[in-house]
């Protein structure tokens, strides 16, 4: 796991030196500290920093074949490189390393740019064809390692994080309104858009290929379900068989590492499932954990609970308010796009704990909910969609009260604005994003804030239209729960999930995140079972539960759901708040910024600070995002603090 | 007085949820839910204000969309409210 970075002349023209390059692979050095290198051959330029996590002495980068025709820089693991290379071994082809990397050369040498569709892993690598005179760069299906690029006049420029794109010359950077707009509603920009105007991401599951002057964009895999009438015919037994090897298998070539590996432990039941099953390679397993002040947030008990049954050695970390507002600006600089909630502030701590213990990679129980329907999203949904049907049901309140048992606010709020807040939409049950829509309304509350100036740029753009626009022809056909499952795996998962609360924050300090759940054969087969063995009544996950819940203690098992949350706008307005907080925030910063309009936002951090943090979630989000905007500006475009 | 009333509610909810200077944006009648100014959080950010201003007290039971939800209805609640208290007090 590495940061890279590079560019290539799209037909050949003088490139920029050989110094650009080693600025921009410096940009990244946190994402790899151990180990550094570039090739440079006019035409093409790649340039890599290594963290050493499997063939500590042999896996130095960029890496070519022995004739030289194939150069590769690579960043991420192919986790099942050790079957691969037997095959590729079989097929001929010769090996001078122990290292993962090799099988991408030798897989490309042998079956060319498909070759991606063999690698098992998380992954975003650039690879130059010398005797073809192409470049291929791909990421990994889920979208768990991170690929930016832009083509400035004629030359390709890539990189893992944006930052180091900001180094060729002639890029300057500016915020995307449009990326800010669908940041404020579905949490993070959807790639190929980013926070930043004309860079862009490849898309998780894409291929680009430069050659002839032509840049082609492919995708080699995308999520599909059943249609609804299709559903495979499988019993609760063959299912439960199915995961419980799958999750082995995924967990197992997950352990594969020359360093040791270490897991988190948040006390939910994905994060118990996958220490468990890394415990069954490591008996000395090493657990990490955060804590946090407010009972409403701490999950400690559970987490201690789990360490007792399971018996690993633990380290937990405690989060405190002041912790995240001191460490929030280095966050925002590693995200690289808004954020509207604290939490990767808190994950951004518990990596750098992680590596302070001296661990480079942990597991964690991400993308259970994704793939097993373990949000209450996907409840929601359905209790929507029940109430769409059933008007007069006398059993709404109850259902919404029960689907957030642990929102204590909510359960004091009045039955009939409670019925309010989840009608949204209810008339649209035809709308393809209907088990969605409230989370994007909500989040949309945002842009009553934008400046006249913003809203003029963004000029009526819907980002919902666009994303409805996108999805696949059969989206219709499938079940309300895929289709659900769909969205949060499009829109949360890769911008969001595994970008500011996944790789950014936990490659700040060089730490590799690895997840289980999200090999693509778990991910297939969680899209393939039926609907009703994912959420059973009001049952998340029930399938996973049956699998591997009986491994666990049973009070991990039967315990509600509660999301990762850490504490948000509190944080920055407690009594002495770092000075950032005000002077970012203060009507002339925001004057001077331009995405919102000073006298909204004096406002709303004025009612904020009454009661010492957004009482409501719009508020609350609005605060965040506002504040992140600003940070990420004076950290990118002209420094304000 | 019910203009008194009117008055304070818009501006509060002017500057409480859409955080600009008055409310004239919204309509007398309009549904301020389905018009996503008020949420179910919201409206107990409105009940506190309500009982502090006029110094009413909003039981349980009268938290309902037919009280709150447009400034018309938060109007005629408070005065009703109000008028029974001075009822009361003469009484």
């Amino acid at each position: 796991m590495c940061g890279i970075a590079g560019y290539f002349a799209l037909t050949p023209r003088p490139l920029a030196p050989r110094e650009v390059l080693g600025r921009m692979v410096e940009a990244v050095r946190h994402r790899g500290p151990d180990d550094g290198g570039v090739y440079y051959d006019g035409r093409a330029a790649l340039g890599h920093r290594r963290l050493s996590i499997i063939d500590l002495s042999g896996g130095k980068q960029p890496l070519s074949t022995a004739d030289g025709r194939l150069w590769v820089t690579f960043n991420g693991e192919i986790f099942n490189y050790v079957e691969l290379r037997q095959e590729l071994i079989e097929r001929g082809r010769e090996f001078r390393t122990k290292s993962d990397t090799e099988t991408i050369l030798n897989a490309y040498a042998e079956f060319g740019p498909q070759c991606v569709q063999s690698f098992n892993g998380d992954f975003a690598y650039a690879l130059w064809d010398r005797a073809n005179q192409r470049l291929v760069m791909a990421r990994d299906r889920m979208g768990v390692r991170p690929l930016y690029y832009t083509v400035h006049e004629g030359v390709l420029v890539f990189a893992s994080e944006v930052k180091s794109l900001f180094l060729y010359p002639g890029l300057k950077p500016e915020l995307d309104p449009l990326g800010l707009d669908q940041t404020f509603t579905f949490w993070s920009p959807l790639a190929p858009r980013t926070a930043f105007k004309d860079i862009h991401e490849l898309p998780p599951g894409y291929q680009l290929v430069a050659e002839h002057g032509v840049i082609k964009l492919t995708p080699y895999w995308t999520l599909r379900y059943p249609a609804r009438e299709e559903q495979r015919r499988l019993s609760q037994g063959d299912a439960e068989a199915q995961v419980k090897a799958l999750l082995a298998d995924a967990t197992r070539i997950r352990m594969r590492a020359d360093v040791p590996v270490g897991a988190y432990l948040s006390g939910g039941f994905d994060s118990s499932a996958t220490t468990a099953l890394a415990k069954e390679h490591n008996d000395r397993l090493r657990t990490f954990s955060l804590e946090f002040e407010s009972p409403e947030l701490d999950e400690s008990a559970y987490q201690r609970t789990l360490v007792d049954a399971l018996r690993t050695d633990h380290s937990s970390l405690r989060c405190t308010g002041p912790d995240i507002a001191a460490s929030f600006p280095a966050v925002i600089r590693h995200t690289e796009r808004p954020v509207v909630r604290a939490a990767p502030a808190a994950l951004y701590l518990l990596s750098r704990e992680v590596r302070d213990h001296g661990f480079k990679v942990v597991l964690t129980g991400e993308g259970a909910d994704e793939v097993f329907g373990g949000y209450d999203i996907f409840k929601e949904a359905l209790v929507r969609r029940f109430w769409a049907r059933q008007p007069q049901s006398k059993w709404r309140p109850l259902l919404l009260r029960r689907l957030y048992p642990y929102l204590g606010g909510l359960q004091s709020q009045p039955a009939a604005y409670l019925e309010a807040f989840f009608r949204t939409g209810l008339d649209a049950a035809d709308d393809p994003l209907f088990s969605h829509l409230p989370r994007f309304a909500l989040t949309r509350r945002i842009s009553q804030f934008y400046s006249p100036e913003l809203r003029n740029t963004i000029n009526g753009y819907q980002p919902l239209e666009e994303l409805r626009s996108q999805l696949p022809d059969e989206f219709a056909t499938w079940h309300p729960l895929s289709r659900a499952q769909y969205l949060e795996t499009r829109c949360l998962l890769p911008g969001y999930i595994l970008s500011s609360q996944g790789d950014r924050v936990a490659m700040a300090h060089a730490v590799e995140g690895r997840f289980p759940f999200l090999d693509h054969r778990v991910v297939e087969l969680g899209a393939a079972l039926p609907p009703a063995m994912k959420v059973r009544g009001l049952q998340e996950k029930y399938v996973l539960r049956q699998a591997l819940g009986r491994a666990l203690p049973r009070e991990i098992v039967e315990r509600p759901k509660q999301p990762y949350r850490a504490p948000d706008s509190e944080s920055f307005l407690h009594e002495g708040a770092p000075d950032y907080v005000g002077a970012l925030l203060e009507p002339r910063a925001i004057a001077r910024t331009g995405y919102f309009d000073a006298r909204s936002v004096a406002r709303l951090v004025t009612k904020c600070r009454a009661t010492g943090g957004a009482v409501s979630a719009g508020d609350n989000m609005a605060f965040m995002a506002i504040l992140s905007t600003q940070l990420l500006h004076s950290c990118y475009i002209e420094p304000l603090i | 007085m019910k203009h008194d009333i009117s008055l304070a509610v818009r501006r509060f909810i002017g500057e409480n949820f859409l955080f600009r200077d008055d409310g004239d944006a919204i309509t007398h009648d309009a549904s301020l839910l389905d018009a996503g100014i008020i949420d179910s959080t919201g409206v107990l950010e409105l009940v506190s204000f309500l009982e502090t201003t006029f110094g009413i007290e909003v039981q349980d039971d009268e938290m309902l969309p037919e009280n709150l939800d447009s400034i018309r209805a938060i109007t005629s609640y408070v005065s009703r409210k109000l008028e029974s208290a001075k009822v009361q007090l003469v009484a």
